[in-house]
């Protein structure tokens, strides 16, 4: 074992341990999640001032962005666990790949809904294929090849390491989607918020874009947290710490 | 690290790492076909003599906007930093299409003008409140700083 990985870290990796400690966190993410996200619709549907360009369509971009940064966000963790998973056969790291991938499936699906939505009024057109809304439709299928593969293994360890394979190679989209409009002449515009640099866009309406985006991370975790707990009872079920929680179960 | 895992982390970083020289010389080579548009500018140096049909993308020019009384025809010009293009399009425009916007135009040159089979308006990056930008148009209007300053520019 590294020595300069703390204990903790250990110990959480062990599926007991996370199925507890994920219980415990699950119920507070959904409750943050479901606050802030309903903070965030309250402040980008009303208290936001209309844009002076799109006036009151572009409203929609507190789905749309929050969802696009997830599904690449979502993505990067996805990849980042199958690396862990391949190279230290982590038995945690492979569920928490496998269970991401439909989450981020989700919100890339999304965002091309709310994309193409968005992109009839305003550019005149449902689809097109410009660099960046060709690069999200790649990740989108990206997402549903893991999960393919996943399933398609008799034998579930077999498949998450094939699986883990594609997301790793899967990441290169990522920067591509991201620098998509930078890279290209490209009919989508170019970041809004920027981490370097100031945002451009006026403070009342950042801010809800902001706060969709916390609620969306959180909703994030209590999503995973209880797919990945159902999936460790499966995979464990025959261990003691599932039987002791199945007779507890029982005993209510 | 023990062996068998160094060996698997090199094989993991050498897959990521194969995967991306792949992509990327599969990116530099389709470079030319990638982008989107081509810009009036561009097209009067002669790139675009390549393509039958291409996507024309600049700005429209203040007052260059002309629509036919008895059609659905409409005649406007369309520049970048420069060059000037003249374009014909016969169709429905989409909302944000107005003087100075940001489009993107699909068709083929007839001549020296282009004839649009699709005209799609491009919107910058920027939000902001009216009343916000109605007071920087102001602050601005002494310098008589084109408006094309706060628009996107097509590259």
């Amino acid at each position: 074992m590294a020595n300069w990985i703390p204990l903790w870290l250990h110990k959480l990796g062990s599926p007991p341990m996370f199925y507890r400690f994920a219980g415990t966190l699950r119920p507070w993410a959904m409750a943050f999640a479901v606050l802030l996200g309903a903070t965030a619709l309250y402040g980008g549907l009303v208290l936001a001032p209309a844009d002076y360009q799109q006036g009151d369509a572009y409203r929609i971009i507190f789905i749309h962005v929050p969802s696009a940064w997830m599904s690449l966000f979502i993505y990067a963790v996805m990849a980042v666990a199958s690396i862990i998973a391949l190279v230290w056969r982590l038995k945690l790291a492979e569920v928490v790949a496998m269970e991401s991938a439909p989450i981020g499936a989700a919100f890339t699906f999304i965002t091309l809904v709310t994309g193409s939505l968005w992109g009839k009024p305003m550019w005149g057109t449902w689809w097109t294929w410009d660099a960046r809304l060709t690069s999200e439709l790649v990740l989108l299928f990206l997402y549903l090849g893991v999960i393919g593969l996943y399933h398609s293994f008799e034998d579930r360890r077999q498949g998450a390491r094939a699986a883990a394979f594609l997301a790793i190679i899967g990441i290169i989209n990522v920067p591509i989607v991201h620098f998509s409009v930078n890279w290209w002449n490209t009919l989508h515009q170019g970041s809004t918020v920027r981490i370097l640099g100031p945002s451009k866009m006026s403070g009342d309406m950042l801010w809800p874009l902001l706060t969709m985006m916390g609620a969306t991370k959180l909703y994030y975790i209590a999503s995973l947290f209880g797919r990945v707990r159902t999936d460790l009872l499966a995979m464990e079920s025959g261990k003691d710490w599932v039987r002791q929680i199945a007779e507890q179960e029982a005993r209510k | 690290m023990n062996p068998t895992r160094k060996r698997r982390l090199t094989i993991v970083l050498l897959v990521i790492a194969a995967a991306a020289v792949a992509i990327g010389l599969t990116v530099f080579a389709l470079q030319q076909n990638m982008n989107y548009l081509l810009t009036p500018s561009q097209v009067q140096s002669g790139e675009a003599t390549r393509y039958k049909t291409f996507r024309l993308g600049g700005m429209v020019k203040a007052g260059s906007i002309q629509r036919s009384s008895d059609s659905l025809k409409v005649t406007f010009t369309v520049i970048d930093a420069g060059g000037a293009m003249p374009v014909e399009y016969i169709g429905i425009l989409p909302d944000l299409f107005r003087d100075n916007q940001s489009v993107i135009a699909t068709g083929h040159m007839d001549n020296a003008r282009f004839i649009a089979t699709e005209v799609l308006a491009k919107h910058d990056e920027t939000y902001m409140p009216k009343e916000l930008k109605d007071a920087m148009a102001k602050a601005h209007e002494g310098k008589q700083v084109n408006e094309a300053a706060l628009q996107d520019k097509p590259q």
